[in-house]
This record gives C-alpha cells, structure tokens and sequence, in this order.
C-alpha cells in the first residue's frame, strides 16, 4: 500500500500545484474582484442626479441578472456552456480559460451576496456620523464600512473559497487534468479506486484544513478592535 | 444664527414636522425639549441634512437652502462644514482607535496635515480628560468615555453649531454628570450648541434658550426664565411628567 501511495503521491500533487490550487486562486480573486462590484452596485443608492441614477438602474439590473443566472443554474452545467457550447458561437476558450471564466462567475454571483450582506449589516448610524463629518459617499466606504464588512464576511467568503477549491475536481470534465482527474487515470492502471480515491480526499482535506488556518489569522488580525478579542 | 422657516417633513403620509419656523442664535446653548416621538430629533437633523424634509428653508449665515429643492453637494458640504453632530448612542467608528475617530475626518475632509490634527486631538482629549485612551479602541472604553471622545471628534472639525441628540440618555448618571460637565464648559466658552435632552436641572442651568416641541409643533421658544417659571399647562404637565413624583399613581 505504500509503495502505491508513495509512486502515485509526486504525480497527484504536481496536478494540485498545476491545476487544482492555480484554478482555486485565481478564480477565486477574479470572483471576489466580481462580487464586491456587483455588492456595491446593489448596495449603494444612486444620486438623486438623472445622469448618475439611470444608468445606475441599468447596471443594477444587469448585475442582479447575473447573480441569478448563476444560482439558478449548476456549476458543472456552466462549465459546459463556457467550454463546449461557446464553440459553436465563435467562442473557443482553452479548457484553463474556461474553467477560471465559469469559476469566477460563480463564485462571484455567491460572494456577491455575501458582501452585499456584509455592508447591510454595518448600522445606519455609522453612516450619519460619516455624514456629518462630511465624508463622501466613498470615503464612508472605504474607511469605514467596508473594514467592518470585512471583518462580517470573512467566515462566509471562507466557505466559498474552500467550496471552490473542492469544486475545482468538476474542472475534469472539460479536460483539465487536475489531481482529481489525475487520480482516476491511476485507478484505471492500479485498480486501487478505495486508496486512491481516498488519497484525493485526503489532498484536498490538506488544502482546506490550510485554508482553515489563514481563516483564523486573518479573523484574528481584522478582528482587533472589538471587544474581548486578544490581539 | 441658523433660521429654519415653515419647515414641514413627512413620514409615509403622517407629519413629523409641521410647518416649524424657528432660529438658533450664535454663541448660545439652545436646549430642545419635548415628549418622546414629538419630532426632536427630526428638527435637529434637518439642520444637519441628516434628514431631508418636504419643503422649508435653512439659513445658515451666508448660506440659505430650500429643502424642496435638489441640493448640491457643494451646498451640503458647506453645510455640514459649519455643523457636527453628536448622537445619542455617540457612533463612534469601531475598527478606529480613539485618535484615529478624531483626526480621520479633519485629515481626509479638510485635508489637514496629520501631526497638527493629531497635536489638536490630543489636546481636546485632555481636555476632557482622556489623554492616555488615544490608542485604545472605543470598545474598551465605558460609554461616558466614548460619548466625551465623540464629544471631541465634533469638536475637530471645528463646526460653528454641535448639535448634540439625547447625548447622555444612554448613560448612567455618574457618567451623564461628566459630559454634562463639558457641555457646560463649552456652553460657557460660547460655542454654539442646540441640545435635544431630558435632562432638566441641565436644561435650566445651562439654556440661553428653550425650544419645546410637542406632535411636530413648537409650543414655546423663549428664555428657560419664562419656560420654568411661567410654564402653560401644558408644559407644567410635562414637566410633572418626567419628574419622579410617589404621590401621583398610575391610572
Ligand atoms: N425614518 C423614519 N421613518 C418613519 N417614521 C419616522 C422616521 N423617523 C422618525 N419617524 C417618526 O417621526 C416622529 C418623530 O420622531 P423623532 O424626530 O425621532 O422624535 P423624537 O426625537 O422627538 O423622539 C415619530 O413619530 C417617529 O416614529
Ligand atoms: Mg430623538
């Protein structure tokens, strides 16, 4: 058992360095970038001046378009569209291209809501004191609510991040050889679906568990001024 | 002197505010007074554009603004420039230190340089008696202490008017005594200030002028003299109202 675990180990952990955590990050930067617009977008209510409010009400249908096209519809689904269906509009997309594509959007359409939930959890009165000292709009955002919704969305975004690093294994399915792919093509030469399968879990369960970690320090760091919290 | 005229201001239908017309003169403490829900609140921060009313006007020295017209954000700005506002529940920014409250606004609004503004901020919160707390953060600090740095973050963006909203209803009377103290002392150096309270001995001892508001109307604007010592029967019923009285039993 050993023997196997140790030839097959470099061969799935080069397909993790490759593929599975390259996937995960840069989509899920790419995704967050996305949320947060689409969160502020929902979020923020436009002047009272007719050149702001219009196209405003625009890009807000738009974004909430965007975000329900993506709940209501599968990942893997999506996935095919972007890599399989896009090709027959004139759309060829390589499988690394697509894959980042359908995981940025959805991850984004989900992270957006979490930090549209985020910023509504922040009291109004914090608002009014901004007010009155005359912040814009922007400032308001960018010194005040947005560090105390960051602090509220940590856990969440979290769950995402570690749901998309698992979610990467559906990336396989457009031919992408990452380590969950990796690791069926060994079954098919060893016969060993419980180790290997297993073996997968346990990489990615290393993963996460990491990702566990950076949750923490980070909640520890943005959590500094409240109450009872030891920093 | 700031002058509101036939200020009216609506919630879903119900008038918050009718048609209220009245000044708030410069270098004096003007105290509002009036039951819960009588439009307190709303009337202070109309002046503040906190709250937008339906229509009225606001006259602030050079300054004058229809509340039933768009208003620019110049307009606002210099507005709020000449006002600052304390609140009840003192809304200090939790993710600041105490020094950072006070000197963000006047760095990133008025562009003040960091080592005058902090140099201020740290005299105001000796002044107030806080000096050692500028690097906490305001949770671990008591509510007397993060009314009184509010106090202090008003004070840097040196506005003409504070307008203070129930500053010490949230506080036990120990620290409601140390703001109170302040506010005196301000009041004394002739700072402009409107008080919303329910604070009595404060609002005789310390008001150049009473306002009372009851249901979105002013039903006395005068000397706290005439207000204590000539009250109308319907002030007097307020006043015995809010005062702890083992004779009166509740019906
Ligand atoms: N944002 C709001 N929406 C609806 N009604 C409001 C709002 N703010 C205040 N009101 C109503 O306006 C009236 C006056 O409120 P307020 O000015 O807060 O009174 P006070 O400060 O004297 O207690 C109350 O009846 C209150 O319910
Ligand atoms: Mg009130």
């Amino acid at each position: 058992m050993w023997h196997i675990i140790i030839t097959s180990l470099p061969e799935m952990i080069s397909a993790m360095l490759q593929y599975t955590i390259p996937l995960a990050i840069i989509s899920f930067i790419l995704g967050l970038i996305l949320a947060v617009l689409t969160a502020l977008i929902k979020f923020i209510q436009p002047s009272e001046n007719k050149l702001v409010k219009y196209p405003w009400l625009v890009l807000r249908a738009i974004a909430d378009f965007y975000v329900w096209l993506f709940r209501s519809t599968p990942l893997l689904v999506q996935l095919f569209i972007i890599f399989f269906g896009l090709p027959s509009a004139g759309v060829e997309l390589s499988p690394f291209i697509a894959a980042v594509i359908g995981f940025s959007l959805n991850t984004g359409a989900y992270a957006s809501e979490t930090i549209r939930s985020a910023l509504m959890s922040v009291p109004q009165d914090q608002w009014d004191a901004a007010f009155t000292l005359n912040f814009t709009t922007k400032q308001t955002l960018m010194k005040i609510v947005l560090p105390q919704a960051v602090r509220i969305a940590l856990p969440p975004l979290s769950n995402s991040f570690i749901g998309l690093v698992k979610d990467t294994s559906l990336a396989s399915s457009i031919t992408i050889l990452e380590m969950f792919q990796v690791s069926q093509q060994i079954t098919a030469k060893n016969y060993q679906p419980l180790l290997m399968y297993s073996l997968a879990a346990f990489l990615y369960a290393v993963v996460c568990t990491l990702l566990t970690f950076l949750q923490h320090y980070l909640e520890r760091r943005t959590s500094r001024y409240v109450k009872g919290s030891e920093a | 002197m700031i002058s509101l005229k036939n200020v009216i201001k609506t919630y879903d239908g119900k008038e918050v505010l009718k048609n209220i017309s009245v000044d708030f003169p410069d270098g004096k403490t003007t105290v509002i007074l009036g039951p819960s829900g009588s439009g307190k609140s709303t009337l202070l921060r109309s002046l503040d554009l906190l709250v937008r009313p339906d229509s009225g006007t606001l006259s602030f020295s050079d300054i004058s603004l229809d509340y039933a017209q768009p208003v620019t954000k110049k307009k606002s700005f210099d507005i709020r420039k000449k006002t600052s506002m304390v609140f009840q529940n003192w809304n200090l920014f939790p993710n600041l230190t105490v020094i950072e409250n006070i000197t963000t606004a006047p760095i990133t609004v008025l562009k003040q340089s960091k080592e005058e503004t902090e140099k201020r901020a740290r005299q105001l919160l000796s002044q107030v008696g806080l000096a050692e707390y500028a690097d906490r953060y305001p949770s671990q600090l008591s509510g007397g202490q993060q009314q009184r740095i509010s106090i202090c973050r008003a004070l840097a963006m040196n506005p003409e008017y504070i307008l203070l909203d129930e500053p010490t209803s949230a506080l036990d009377p120990e620290l409601e005594t140390q703001v109170l103290l302040i506010l005196e002392e301000l009041s004394k150096m002739d700072q402009s200030m409107i008080i919303v309270t329910h604070n009595m001995q404060f609002a005789r001892s310390v008001a150049d002028k009473i306002v009372f508001v009851e249901d979105g109307e002013i039903l006395f604007d005068g000397s706290p003299k005439d207000f204590f010592e000539h009250p109308t029967t319907r002030i007097k019923d307020f006043l015995s109202g809010i005062t702890f009285d083992d004779s009166k039993k509740l019906k």
